[in-house]
């Protein structure tokens, strides 16, 4: 039983690596509606792909890849404002989802349930694998782009000026956001994995003294979430992915009583 | 005199509106250009021509090869969530040392904004520290969009005489955006007014022999401002 806690334990831990940097700048950047609407959307990939017997972690992917992209044309063709966009585009795929899974059989449904809390405690060794390379991956990213992804957010026209391919760069960002929820919906769930990304940085954003420095307090206090989550969960029998949340959101909440300058 | 932009009879459309009409115009090095303009008139729209940041309708806008241009934006459109310094901000810059960021605050007088974070920055401040971070490249071409927005007229008047020393330093040209459409800069060489179309241009009118202004401006204004006296032969009903 230990060894299960402390496998889901590792994935989380290993999973904050990511979660802090990006998170940051999700925040920075006011996306996380955005990391709503992937969240939301994944259930279409999901069922689609417990429908035609691929595993859902690639059709998961392949949608979010999808859907980032056509969020992205959208934005520069229509007139609409970006969060009418992602309402579109939430309601319509999640109804299609639902829809789906209706013509489901009953045990197929039941993946779906754990699907949408999702499940720290069947992590397998392969799983681990996933994680690291997800990490690697995207921190590479992170760390190659990351000064003109911050001039990029500071103000976008200067770093055009300034020779910053905008384009790219915000389609990186978009792409590597929708791989790293897609990988994570797996292990946290669906329903919470957006406060993994915004918590953190939220709570982080009051104490840091440079980008950098946010980026490593986010992981910090994602690693704390993590760990009293896990804890709570095997001597209270709660479901671990709420766990971290519920203690993220506490310590957001207890990080206003530090008086800051 | 090196041509570095050149724009030719360039349109910019904007939801089936006109925002710039017929603009021709060559931004040559080693002088000072000022657009002046009522609100409206299209004065950020042809900023971003120049820049390249955006595409017109139609026209003809000639470039030299791998221009060094300094941009010095309103403050607006700064998102300052991100804690960050402006010694920090400085460095994003391509291959900056760190004398040079010193050096450059040096100059523009905002050396006591180093340690500063941007959202501690007032709007004045931020218009200094992005004025040192745009010299940091050695631009051949600066564009200040409404540089003296919101500074009295002591604050325009050093700013005007630091401008002119970046001219004859760098010997780069630099274009000056201004809400105010009577006093420009005294030592620009060029005046364009805009208002969707050129509806004139010119040198400034210099007033230094002129006894109320130095009442109202001291004579250190009398060299730091000038009279601009439009040329219009059509009118505009607003």
């Amino acid at each position: 039983m230990i060894e299960l806690f402390f496998l889901g334990w590792l994935a989380g831990i290993l999973l904050t690596l990511v979660t802090g940097p990006l998170g940051s700048f999700i925040v920075w950047r006011r996306m996380s509606a955005f990391g709503d609407t992937l969240s939301h959307s994944s259930l279409l990939g999901l069922s689609v792909g417990v429908v035609l017997n691929i595993n859902p972690f690639y059709t998961v992917l392949f949608l979010l890849l999808f859907i980032s992209s056509i969020i992205i044309f959208l934005e520069y063709i229509s007139c609409l404002a970006l969060d009418t966009i992602l309402g579109i585009i939430t309601y319509s795929t999640l109804s299609l989802g639902m829809i789906t899974v209706s013509f489901m059989s009953e045990i197929k449904k039941m993946s779906i349930t754990n699907y949408f809390f999702g499940d720290l405690l069947t992590i397998t060794f392969s799983d681990l694998i996933i994680i690291i390379l997800l990490i690697i991956v995207v921190l590479f990213i992170l760390i190659w782009y990351w000064k003109k992804m911050l001039l990029l957010t500071i103000n976008a026209e200067l770093a055009k000026v300034d020779g910053v391919n905008i384009t790219k760069i915000r389609l990186i960002f978009i792409l590597i956001t929708a791989v790293t929820i897609s990988v994570s919906i797996k292990f946290i769930g669906s329903l919470v994995i957006a406060a993994l990304l915004v918590i953190p940085a939220a709570t982080s954003q009051r104490f840091a003294s440079s980008p950098e420095n946010m980026a490593c307090i986010s992981i910090l206090i994602g690693i704390l979430g993590v760990t009293s989550g896990m804890l709570v969960s095997y001597f209270f029998h709660t479901p671990s992915s709420p766990s971290i949340v519920l203690f993220l959101s506490c310590f957001f909440l207890l990080s206003y009583f530090k008086k800051i300058h | 005199m090196v041509a570095l932009i050149k724009l030719k009879n360039v349109f910019v459309k904007f939801n089936h509106r006109y925002i710039l009409s017929n603009i021709s115009f060559t931004l040559t090095a080693n002088r000072i250009f000022t657009f002046i303009g009522p609100n409206g008139a299209g004065k950020s729209t042809l900023i971003r021509i120049i820049l390249g940041l955006l595409k017109p309708y139609s026209g003809k806008i000639v470039r030299k090869k791998n221009l060094n241009i300094g941009y010095v934006p309103q403050k607006l459109y700064f998102n300052t969530s991100i804690p960050i310094t402006v010694n920090h901000f400085m460095k994003l810059s391509q291959g900056v040392k760190n004398c040079s960021i010193i050096n450059s605050l040096k100059r523009v007088n905002a050396i006591h904004l180093k340690d500063l974070y941007l959202e501690q920055l007032s709007g004045g401040e931020m218009q200094r520290m992005l004025l040192a971070r745009a010299l940091l490249k050695s631009p051949e071409l600066l564009v200040l969009d409404e540089f003296t927005q919101g500074i009295d007229t002591e604050g325009q008047i050093v700013l005007y005489e630091l401008i002119n020393q970046i001219r004859y330093e760098l010997h780069c040209a630099i274009v000056i955006v201004s809400h105010d459409l009577n006093l420009v800069m005294a030592k620009t060489d060029e005046v364009l007014c805009l208002n969707n179309h050129i509806c004139c241009s010119g040198t400034p009118e210099s007033v230094y022999k002129n006894a109320e202004f130095i009442a109202m401006f001291g004579y250190m204004g009398t060299k730091e401002f000038a009279v601009y006296r439009h040329e219009h032969n059509h009118r505009h009903d607003f």
